[in-house]
């Protein structure tokens, strides 16, 4: 079973962090992932994008012209990816910052408030880590448990508000009511 | 380390050149390789190293063949026009049969080109880096644990055969992250380095590490000593891959991160019929000729897959010898291959036989 993501947003939004932390907790439980990040002029301002394979056999090509999972968290991405997606597969939108609906058929697309929700809750910044709890509810790629302890562990104990802040946004994407 | 950690190509490179005792790393900054020179400024000095940033390439290859003469294990990288820039100090290294590093992470030329990852310098690291009769040892990664496992290769094989090795990588394999283990690479034994000119304590008569041959007949007789050096290089150091190649009618040819999507491309004809293999060649100098020549009794159609133009497709062209049709199919100037469009070209070749 191979899993392929492409997350994309702005610059800042946390796009490579998000990915990153999916690679990361797919190798802690033993499958085999890669991560290619976008180095071009997007780094330097603009959009940001990465792409993750998650996988239980050998993965071929680290590079995705059409993901599984789409996470787009503004309009350019999901104006760039969600013809991509490939048939059966899951677009999920931050809805505040993305006012399109995908006309699709052939996909299931998940519309999150993701930045509003960040906003009314205290967590402005946060809007990528309650996205990846609505991923982890709805794909359920991984066992939350197994996500939320490997986001944790790699933040270092002295902040604490940073923890509280991360387990906060994953917990309320997870509890998140999906149509 | 005997865990996996989750690291950059880049990274990986650096790292593993310091578990292979790599002291000395010289360099100056190019995007898509800047964080093996982080990755040195960062943890070298504390393993009693040092890493500098030169004023600019062609101070960075002298000071690694300084720092080669001298004896010691010793590093540049850079990215493609970081490389022509070295191009002169390297043939200078060559011709002073001095074992080094250089790591080429490709993007796109020529001119300052772009900064996405390509294939595009295969001529310039098996044919023309610099000028004279030369080979440097080339090793092309496909993985980030090959980013590591050749890193420390690559340095052995210079050292055996005293010569520079090259580590040719691209930006994708240099940015990408993958889980990489540490723990097993293979030691060789080493010969001693009594050629280095690194004191003489009164007890020894000097050395000299030289690359000028004023009379022709001496000139001619330190190539020919050297290329007898090559000869056992091109018999024993060759390495490739094989995937699916027993049965295969289509092989391609395709090495690094493109290797990777022809691995992909191979299963995805294989769903619709045509049997198609790889061999993916590990060095690219020496190149495994004499494995593809074999491979031309069996398959019927060789297909090379680059990022470039079309470069590698010469040598299998060489080694295929006549024997069977040899295409090419590539995107470039930074562009990827798709798995979608080289699985098209498998099916067009196929279709053509």
């Amino acid at each position: 079973m191979t899993t392929r993501f492409i997350f994309a947003g702005s610059g800042g939004q946390g796009i490579q962090f998000s990915g990153k932390q999916m690679a990361k907790t797919g190798m802690h439980v033993g499958l085999n992932v890669t991560f290619l990040p976008s180095y071009g002029p997007e780094m330097r301002g603009g959009t940001s994008n990465c792409t993750v394979v998650i996988s239980d056999g050998e993965i071929g090509s680290p590079s995705v012209s059409s993901p599984d999972i789409l996470v787009a968290m503004n309009l350019p991405s999901f104006d760039k990816f969600e013809p991509k997606v490939a048939p059966g597969g899951i677009l999920f939108c931050d809805s505040t910052l993305v006012n399109k609906k995908s006309e699709r058929d052939d996909i299931r697309a998940v519309y999150v408030p993701a930045t509003g929700l960040a906003s009314d809750n205290g967590l402005t910044g946060f809007a990528n880590v309650i996205l990846l709890g609505v991923i982890l509810k709805v794909t359920g790629i991984f066992e939350f448990k197994d996500f939320e302890d490997y986001l944790l562990s790699n933040i270092p104990a002295s902040k604490t508000a940073l923890i509280e802040k991360n387990k906060a946004a994953l917990e309320l994407g997870y509890a998140y009511p999906v149509e | 380390m005997s865990d996996k950690v989750l690291m950059k190509g880049n990274e990986a490179i650096a790292e593993a050149a310091i578990a292979a005792g790599c002291v000395y790393f010289f360099g100056y900054p190019i995007t898509p390789q800047t964080e093996v020179a982080e990755y040195m400024a960062r943890r070298l000095p504390k393993v009693g190293g040092l890493c500098l940033q030169a004023e600019s390439e062609v101070a960075a290859i002298n000071m690694l063949m300084g720092a080669s003469a001298a004896g010691t294990r010793a590093m540049t990288s850079s990215s493609s026009p970081g490389i022509s820039l070295k191009s002169e100090g390297i043939s200078y290294i060559a011709g002073c049969d001095l074992p080094c590093l250089i790591v080429n992470v490709q993007r796109g030329g020529p001119g300052l080109g772009g900064i996405q990852p390509s294939q595009q310098d295969y001529y310039q690291a098996t044919r023309g880096v610099g000028h004279g009769d030369l080979r440097l040892i080339v090793l092309a990664p496909s993985s980030v644990q090959e980013m590591a496992s050749l890193t420390a290769e690559a340095f052995d094989l210079a050292d055996t055969y005293r010569m520079p090795a090259m580590l040719l990588a691209d930006g994708a394999l240099g940015q990408m992250m993958e889980p990489v283990d540490f723990s097993a690479f293979p030691k060789r034994d080493l010969p001693p380095k009594d050629w280095a000119t690194n004191g003489t304590k009164g007890a020894r008569k000097k050395n000299i590490v030289n690359s000028l041959f004023i009379e022709p007949d001496k000139l001619e007789q330190s190539i020919l000593t050297r290329y007898e050096r090559y000869k056992k290089v091109e018999a024993e150091e060759v390495r490739y891959e094989e995937v699916m190649t027993e049965d295969a009618d289509i092989v391609l040819v395709a090495f690094g991160i493109t290797a990777r999507i022809a691995k992909s491309a191979i299963a995805e004809a294989r769903k619709a019929g045509v049997k198609a293999g790889l061999l993916r060649p590990i060095t690219l100098w020496p190149f495994p000729k004499k494995r593809l020549c074999e491979l031309a009794d069996t398959a019927k159609a060789f297909v090379s897959v680059e990022m470039s133009m079309g470069q590698m497709v010469d040598d299998v062209r060489l080694a295929v010898n006549g024997k069977r049709p040899v295409s090419f199919f590539g995107r470039t100037g930074g562009m990827i291959p798709s798995v979608e469009e080289v699985t098209a070209e498998i099916l067009n070749v196929s279709a053509s036989l």
